[in-house]
């Protein structure tokens, strides 16, 4: 049931004119009477751009205050606990959302979206159970990423699979080009884990046993992923382990890789005139997913940001943040230098050519990464041990066999498990 | 008082010593000055993943700005960032650090040194083991009851948080501090007709200034460098530098921002030259009296 | 001193410890032996702009009701100190029984998160701590032989280390150690060996840590030192020459001596935050291959899921490793307090 966001563009275009009447009436307050909105986020560029617009909602009776920090998952669940509540609204992702669901700190926004949301797109509300707990206004995929010219130069088609990809850099090693074509956000923790997730769905492995909070990942499948994941790692800068997003696009830029799946978000910054020769920022094309082992589920997962509302405030204060928040997620936002920071889920939004590689993933069938309560304790289990078997110090099955028991340990503990 | 000593070093003796703390200046100096020469260039060339000779040379500080070196990262960091606001947060929590923490702990480290009971000790031992708690467990543990009562956010918070984690230290060094002040000092004041108070306020305070500057400079430096507290305790208009430096670098580092944070650390280090060249002497003299005896 | 004297000087003092470490400690102790309830899950269908997807829910209608009676959460008593994230005693009893032999069994026993930190914490303290002291030591002895003059600059440039912020003293550190950073590059010359990278092997990884650890953490022995060194009695330094005392004897006779109470309260510090070493190991990404107790903890509460009562047990668990590594040195200093007191 995937949405093509073309059609979305199309839809887009189609509405624009009742958006626009909606947003060309801006004033003070936005029309709120008065309130409190209170805004926590992680920091990055689109997000600061939501809550600067989110704050022109500011006067008359109407305050907004935003604490966008890297320690928002930290601070945003006790931030929410009190009552009231000191932030109204937690800027989240797919994964992040269940930290507040799990510790009932959001309300559902149903009747919220009645009465404001009028300008909302039906496909940014999200829906758990029924009940619609958050908005989303950005997606985000890693996709394919590759170096024009290095591939011209071996004669390869952009590769489809990580098994062409892995034909692909022994050419590249092979004819001399670059002793490491690969690249990829391998850091132990955060990232390694999500990197499992994503060749483990390209597998076709399902993380749980179906309903429950039993973890199934010691399997073929698992072995398979993990395999695949270090057949990958020895095209890679030995230091790979150490290398999030951050590092793995210094070496893009560096040009000292070719091939890689990494962050929709981040390729803007990849195919700028800073930071890099003009041969790597020229070359760099993005593609669509990778499939594995023969699979057409793609390897890798689907994300979106979004934001929510808190339980425990006033109606009214809830109504100021809902429309503070709609406000910093409409049309408004979008210029020129905003359009690149992200693939928009806005109407208007028109995807530059970097931002074809998420749009390819969603069309892909692609799975979203999963909302389950219980994901966050799997996803530091797999982040803390996966390193174990990439460095060679002991095998996939028992790799996989301390992740089950990490993750039993720890479910054990929050009551998911008896 | 060392150098008559000092004259009749043999030669090689000499040479050994001299060249081993040239050799640790070097080591000591080298990642700053290093930092302190990059400051000036772009982030691609500070943190190239070509060649390090790029943070040398500087060739896209060059193909960006036109010069092989830029004041940008220091622009960007104090004028459009407006790191000065965080700066004046720093001074607010640095000088209320410093001057509550010696005034609790002179109190109690003076009381410590002066009790002959058992339980003095064993109060040192407690807080002994208070300073074992990982600080990031006991910031953890603040941020719901400071967000129920409202609490949270503002700079009393954080510089009462920061003045109570700071306590077992510096109780532990002013109590050794006050220990080697003689007893005699304050007794014979209190033989004259002397409060226990007034014996402190008129005996002990006038000698004690080595050891309180000694014991604040840790203060300082803890206040000044802190990250765990400042980071979540403290709102976004209250942040204090380190806090800021680290919202520079962010999840996602953005083309630039990396620099400021570069050139802040920078920023931030000059003060503390003139104040350890204004103290230095102070330092000496302060320790020389007090936890000496430990 | 009187009692009643003594309270009110030590009042202030113990306020702000009693409410902002003990009380927090108090809750920490209670929180490691109760966990959060059993949660009700049930079947839900998820939707957001990539499709519908079967999912899990935490009932929260029926979980509210085990909450209501049981506030605290169920107490587990010390179930989650003997977990397998914690102390493993019943896989170390399974592993006792299954390994062929003490090293196997070492081996399997390391693979266990809390042993595996636990023998890196241990080697980072127990080098880390001693060798700091002692370059502290030499530098204090070399600054203190240099002209009056120079001095000022050399105490400043010798705190360097300890007064950058680590938060971006690491990160440059970091970039400098890279396969093709400057001292990457220096140390691949020096071993001759062009594809060495600190960051890939598991020793080189836990050598940068504690030569990192004993960079930054020697100044502040330094400045001990150096003060102290002010204070040696000339006229026994003096005699002792007099007496033909060569210059190693003076030192050792003498310097050394008079520093030890210093050395000692040194030491008790430096154990001690040594022991909680963590903030190197983020700011290194060195998590791949080194763990330390107050890194798990970090762990635990920046997961997306935090696990509070697990992160109270490796606190509490901290605390104890703290006293039992402090306990000699505490031992030394009672029968001194005794001494002085009586």
């Amino acid at each position: 049931m995937t949405i093509s966001m073309r059609s979305l563009a199309l839809m887009t275009l189609l509405g624009a004119t009742a958006l626009t009447g909606g947003a060309g009436g801006a004033m003070a307050g936005c029309g709120i009477p008065a309130g409190r909105v209170s805004i926590i986020g992680n920091e990055f560029p689109a997000i600061q751009t939501v809550a600067r617009e989110a704050m022109t909602c500011a006067g008359d009776g109407v305050t907004v205050k935003s604490n966008l920090t890297a320690d928002h998952q930290k601070i945003n669940v006790p931030g929410m606990q009190g009552n009231p509540a000191e932030y109204t609204t937690a800027i989240i992702s797919t994964s992040s959302i269940m930290a507040l669901m799990n510790e009932d700190v959001i309300r559902p926004l149903d009747d919220l979206v009645a009465a404001h949301g009028q300008d909302l797109a039906k496909n940014q509300l999200v829906t758990i159970d029924g009940k619609v707990m958050g908005v989303a206004f950005m997606a985000n995929a890693q996709h394919l990423v590759y170096r024009q010219d290095v591939l011209e130069k071996i004669g390869v088609e952009p590769p489809r699979t990580y098994e062409e990809m892995l034909a692909a850099a022994e050419k590249i090693r092979a004819e001399g080009i670059m002793q490491y074509p690969l690249g990829g956000a391998y850091m132990a923790g955060w990232n390694l884990a999500l990197e499992f997730v994503n060749m483990y769905f390209g597998m076709d492995g399902e993380l749980f046993e179906p309903g429950t909070a039993e973890v199934s990942i010691n399997n073929e499948k698992g072995i398979a992923a993990l395999e695949m994941m270090k057949a990958l790692t020895a095209y890679m800068n030995p230091d790979f382990l150490t290398h999030d997003s951050n590092a793995t696009s210094a070496e893009w830029e560096a040009g000292n890789t070719a091939l890689m799946n990494f962050w929709g978000s981040r390729t803007g910054v990849l195919t700028d005139d800073e930071g890099a020769p003009p041969e790597v920022y020229e070359n760099t094309k993005v593609a669509g997913p990778l499939t594995v082992a023969g699979g057409s589920t793609p390897a890798t997962t689907l994300w979106w940001d979004g934001w929510t509302v808190a339980k425990n405030i006033s109606d009214e204060d809830a109504a100021a943040t809902f429309v503070a928040m709609a406000k910093g997620s409409s049309p408004a936002i979008l210029n020129d230098d905003t359009m690149i920071e992200a693939v928009w889920m806005i109407d208007g939004y028109m995807p530059a050519e970097v931002n074809q590689g998420v749009i390819k993933t969603m069309e892909a069938g692609t799975k979203p990464y999963p909302t389950l309560p219980y994901m966050g304790l799997l996803h530091t289990a797999l982040g803390d041990n996966i390193a174990d078997f990439l460095t060679g110090k002991e095998d996939a099955a028992t790799t996989l066999s301390d992740i089950e028991a990490a993750y039993t340990a720890a479910a054990r503990e929050k009551g998911f498990l008896q | 008082m060392t150098t008559r000593i000092a004259d009749r070093r043999p030669a090689t003796l000499q040479i050994l010593l001299s060249g081993f703390l040239i050799l640790w200046l070097i080591v000591a100096a080298f990642p700053f000055l290093w930092t302190l020469w990059g400051s000036f260039k772009v982030e691609g060339d500070f943190f190239s993943k070509a060649d390090w000779m790029n943070a040398i040379t500087g060739p896209l500080t060059q193909a960006q700005t036109g010069s092989s070196m830029t004041g940008d990262g220091y622009y960007g960091a104090w004028v459009q960032e407006e790191f000065w606001r965080a700066a004046l947060n720093s001074l607010i929590v640095v000088v209320a650090v410093v001057c509550i923490s010696l005034t609790f702990g002179t109190l109690g480290g003076y009381a410590l040194s002066r009790s002959p009971y058992r339980y003095a000790f064993w109060l040192l031992l407690v807080a002994l083991v208070f300073r074992a708690m990982p600080p990031i467990t006991l910031v953890s543990g603040y941020l719901l009851p400071f967000f129920e009562w409202n609490l949270w956010g503002h700079l009393p918070t954080a510089i009462i948080v920061l003045v109570a984690i700071n306590q077992p230290f510096t109780l532990w060094m002013l109590t050794s501090f006050f220990r080697n002040i003689p007893k005699e000092l304050d007794e014979s004041a209190m033989v004259d007709g002397c409060s226990r108070f007034q014996a402190f306020r008129h005996v002990i305070i006038p000698v004690m200034w080595p050891g309180v500057i000694t014991t604040g400079l840790f203060s300082f430096l803890l206040a000044y460098n802190d990250f765990a507290v400042t980071a979540m305790l403290l709102s976004k208009e209250n942040q204090t530098m380190i806090p800021k430096i680290a919202s520079f670098l962010g999840t996602t580092q953005t083309a630039g921002n990396v620099m400021f944070a570069v050139s802040s650390v920078v920023s931030v280090t000059a003060p503390l030259f003139v104040l350890v060249m204004f103290f230095q002497r102070q330092i000496v003299s302060g320790l020389t009296a007090g936890a000496v005896k430990g | 001193m009187k009692h009643r004297t003594f309270l009110w000087f030590f009042l202030p003092s113990a306020t702000a410890m009693f409410l902002f470490i003990a009380l927090p400690i108090f809750s920490v102790v209670t929180q490691s032996v109760f966990a959060p309830h059993e949660q009700v899950i049930r079947e839900v269908e998820n939707c957001s702009v990539f499709g519908c997807t079967k999912a899990t829910q935490i009932d929260q209608e029926a979980t509210q009701a085990l909450r209501e009676a049981e506030p605290m959460g169920r107490y587990v008593g010390a179930a989650i100190y003997a977990d397998r994230n914690h102390l493993a005693l019943s896989e170390i009893g399974a592993l006792w029984n299954r390994s062929s032999g003490p090293v196997d069994f070492l081996g399997q026993l390391l693979n266990l998160p809390f042993y595996g930190a636990l023998a890196f914490t241990l080697t980072y303290t127990l080098l880390v701590t001693p060798l700091a002291i002692m370059l502290g030591f030499l530098i204090a002895l070399a600054v203190n032989a240099v002209p009056r003059f120079f001095r000022g600059p050399m105490i400043f440039v010798s705190l360097l280390p300890m007064i950058v912020t680590p938060l971006v003293g690491a990160l440059i550190l970091f970039w400098m150690v890279d396969a093709r950073g400057i001292l990457g590059a220096v140390i691949q010359m020096m071993a001759g060996d062009p594809n060495l990278s600190v960051k890939a092997s598991t020793p080189l990884m836990w050598t940068m840590l504690i030569v990192y650890g004993i960079w930054s953490t020697a100044p502040f022995a330094f400045v001990i030192y150096y003060a102290g060194l002010q204070t040696v009695p000339q006229d026994t330094l003096e005699s002792a020459m007099i007496d033909g005392a060569s210059r190693w004897e003076r030192i050792r006779f003498v310097v050394i001596p008079h520093l030890l109470p210093l050395t000692t309260f040194m030491a008790l510090i430096k154990i001690m935050d040594n022991f909680r070493v963590f903030e190197p190991i983020v700011s290194f990404s060195a998590s791949a291959h080194a763990q330390s107790l107050s890194y798990f903890i970090y762990s635990d509460l920046g997961g997306e899921t935090r696990l509070l009562s697990s992160a109270a047990a490796t606190s509490v668990l901290t605390i104890l490793g703290v006293v039992v590594l402090l306990s000699p040195v505490l031992v030394r200093t009672w029968r001194s307090f005794g001494k002085g007191a009586a």
